[in-house]
């Protein structure tokens, strides 16, 4: 218990649990690399289940849950419906539980590979043969991109529910960003084939800014013209190229999974 | 946790002897907590010995060596990043060095230099995360390293300190902490100026003074006397402590170049954990990490290393893995002084990448990943698409001296409470630093359908 200092409310402090699924760890890393932020964040909320972190375990219910990884499994189905029933606030964090991540490619196999243009959505036999993202299975009440997160915006959507405000994520492309960075651009300067324009920001478009093009950590952004990019990039990449630029960590996510082939 | 007991509550009397009873433990720790990535483990006991010791690895695959079929060369780096959030430079450099093999091509000047300064960062940022805040709170008897802050405030503020001097470097000269977007084939996508990695001395040197303190204390913490024969593997560079490059060497004669890798050590598949272990052929379990590349490179360390690793009195040769947090801060410790004068030397350089175009080729990299060597090889086609991959994480490779560790170091506790036992083994296997999302990811059996 702690007090709620102005009101001299007195409130529970809030329980967070982090919820592992097929990753590589690095979402739930990115709030230990908080390195300044990771002790006061602990002082205001109480991090219940944590398994990386800590072996002690605080019995749910959870007040927000933040996962990290794909359902590939079937027992993780049922894993992440648990962590539904004993979560108020369910965020899933990284490409591969908002996307399915790189290991969602299995998701394609299916199909005749890159040559076959289908807008069909891939025929699934059993679940256990894709990786799907967490929002596939179960109620999602926010979705955090990147791959990996943006730790800093991670830091964003935990206090922004401690808050009880909606967390300011920005949801247009990565262009805006380098804009914003006085970035020249890299594919118009350059011939450089970069991803940015159908891009969701949120890491502060650092690959133009290192020289090369992005390639979709955070997959699309939230209005995005797939087909008049692609017809870009037909001037500087071959078919097979340009599907391979969307079979990345985000292959999964629409629209980037219908990229297939282009007539 | 899951911590299940056994059928028999409790084996030993008041003095700590062995009762005599007919009856089994059995110990399993469903989930192990601050190990990276998801693994179990299991003890059984009967009548007081130790009759089986498993480490189990359930987490998922993710058939990485899948995927890399029919990807083109230069993607490796990225994608095999996305392997470990915790060692993804590991994993980049391992595969940049497999293809420039391919290549006939040697890298060397400042792209050489970076390459070694990024790997400090790496280490710095993985030890320091593993020595502070996964691996003390075992000795010092917490839960975590938040529960340890609340008495021991400066030394995991001081730690998180040295652990972000660690992603800083990684992040100047890669873009991002977690999976960098900088580093390609032949070299980087832009080189840093002088002055962004300089802003970074004074910081190092204040990061040396705090680890020669944080030594000192750990030093002074108490060690189980355990210690086993083990075989080192470890790479051994003529003139450097081993980050990128070197043959691979063992305190018991192994002595072969990278290439040969596969001719020397198997894999096996075991049908409880979803990894598989490696042995060497005719041999057995061996192990990797830090204490192996201490053991073994204890020569290539910077003078003021050694002369605090005689301080406390650990000497040129380690064997105790509850011992390895030790190591690590000395890695550390290395790894600051090393960036400090790669720092001092850089000078930015007019090319920042070498063109290279693998074709045909077979390509071999083994890098010293934080938790040990870690293997790629990949099969180049005409056209510089993959066509066959193979990636050896250290995890994958310790798992065999885990579960040895593990049977042997049960044994000797055996008599304590089930509780005490459970967190004694617990931490025998955090001794290794365990990245369990890296061993996992190489499952071969039923790769897709």
């Amino acid at each position: 218990m702690r007090s709620n200092g102005k009101s001299g409310i007195r409130r529970r402090r809030y329980k967070l649990a982090v919820w592992k699924f097929a990753s590589c760890d690095g979402c739930q890393l990115s709030m230990l690399d908080l390195e300044d932020e990771l002790l006061m964040l602990a002082d205001s909320i109480e991090i219940a289940y944590f398994l990386e972190a800590s072996k002690s375990v605080v019995r749910g219910p959870y007040d927000i849950s933040l996962v990290e990884g794909s359902i590939t499994t079937g027992k993780d189905v049922d894993r992440i419906r648990k962590v539904r029933r004993v979560s108020r606030y369910l965020v899933s964090i990284g490409a591969c539980a908002t996307a399915g991540g790189i290991q969602a490619l299995k998701n394609f196999r299916d199909s005749k590979e890159f040559l076959s243009i289908v807008y069909a959505k891939p025929e699934y036999i059993d679940t256990l043969d894709t990786s799907k993202p967490i929002s596939e299975y179960v109620r999602v009440d926010f979705e955090l991109r990147g791959c990996p997160v943006n730790k800093y915006q991670l830091l964003e959507v935990i206090s922004s529910f401690l808050n009880n405000k909606r967390p300011n994520i920005r949801s247009h492309s990565l262009c805006m960003e380098c804009k914003r960075l006085n970035n020249v651009c890299i594919m118009v300067a350059e011939g450089v084939p970069c991803m940015g324009p159908v891009t969701h920001a949120g890491c502060n478009a650092i690959c133009p800014s290192y020289r090369r093009g992005c390639y979709s950590c955070f997959g699309p952004s939230e209005s995005t013209n797939v087909a008049s990019i692609v017809k870009r990039y037909r001037d500087m990449l071959d078919e097979e190229s340009i599907v391979r630029l969307f079979r990345t960590f985000n292959a999964y996510a629409e629209p980037f999974r219908e990229v297939k082939r282009i007539e | 946790m899951n911590n299940e007991k056994g059928k028999d509550e409790m084996n030993s009397d008041k003095d700590g002897k062995k009762k005599e009873s007919t009856k089994a433990r059995d110990f399993k720790v469903g989930y192990l907590a601050r190990v990276e990535g998801e693994g179990a483990m299991y003890v059984k006991i009967v009548d007081g010995t130790v009759k089986d010791a498993r480490l189990k690895i359930y987490e998922p695959p993710r058939f990485f060596e899948a995927f890399l079929r029919g990807r083109r060369f230069s993607e490796a780096p990225d994608i095999t990043a996305r392997i470990c959030g915790i060692c993804p430079i590991a994993y980049q450099m391992s595969s940049i060095h497999a293809m420039e093999y391919a290549a006939g091509i040697r890298v060397g000047g400042m792209i050489r230099l970076l390459r070694r300064l990024v790997y400090c960062g790496e280490w710095i940022e993985s030890h320091a995360l593993h020595v502070f805040l996964l691996h003390l709170p075992d000795f010092l008897g917490y839960a975590s390293a938040i529960d340890m802050a609340k008495e021991h405030k400066d030394l995991v503020k001081n730690g998180l300190a040295v652990k972000k001097l660690g992603n800083d470097i990684i992040s100047i000269i890669g873009g991002r902490e977690v999976h960098p977007i900088n580093i390609r084939v032949g070299g980087f996508y832009k080189a840093p100026r002088e002055y962004e990695l300089q802003q970074l001395l004074e910081r190092l040197d204040h990061a040396k003074d705090t680890m020669v303190d944080i030594i000192g204390f750990l030093a002074r913490l108490e060690y189980p006397d355990f210690e086993r024969d083990y075989e080192f593997v470890a790479l051994k560079h003529e003139d450097e402590y081993p980050f990128n490059e070197g043959r691979i060497v063992s305190n018991k004669g192994l002595d072969i170049g990278v290439e040969e890798f596969e001719e020397y050590i198997v894999e096996e598949q075991v049908e409880y954990s979803n990894a598989l272990h490696s042995r060497i052929k005719g041999r057995g379990s061996y192990l990797v990490g830090p204490i192996a590349r201490y053991n073994l490179n204890y020569d290539k360390l910077h003078a003021s290393v050694k002369s605090i690793s005689r301080e406390i009195g650990l000497g040129c040769y380690c064997s105790n893995p509850f011992k390895s947090i030790l190591v690590r801060a000395l890695e550390i410790l290395y790894a600051i002084e090393e960036a400090s004068i790669l720092i001092k030397k850089y000078r930015m350089p007019d090319d920042h990448y070498i063109d290279v175009h693998p074709s045909n080729a077979v390509g071999y990299g083994c890098t010293e990943a934080p938790r040990g060597i870690l293997y790629h090889r990949y099969v180049i086609d005409g056209n510089g698409m993959i066509k066959e991959a193979k990636i050896v994480p250290p995890t994958s490779q310790n798992q065999k001296a885990i579960e040895e560790d593990l049977y042997h170091f049960a044994q000797w506790y055996v008599n304590l409470s089930d509780e005490e036992l459970v967190w004694k083994c617990e931490q025998a296997i955090r001794n290794y630093d365990p990245c369990i999302s890296c061993a996992t990811h190489f499952l071969k059996a039923k790769i897709e359908r």
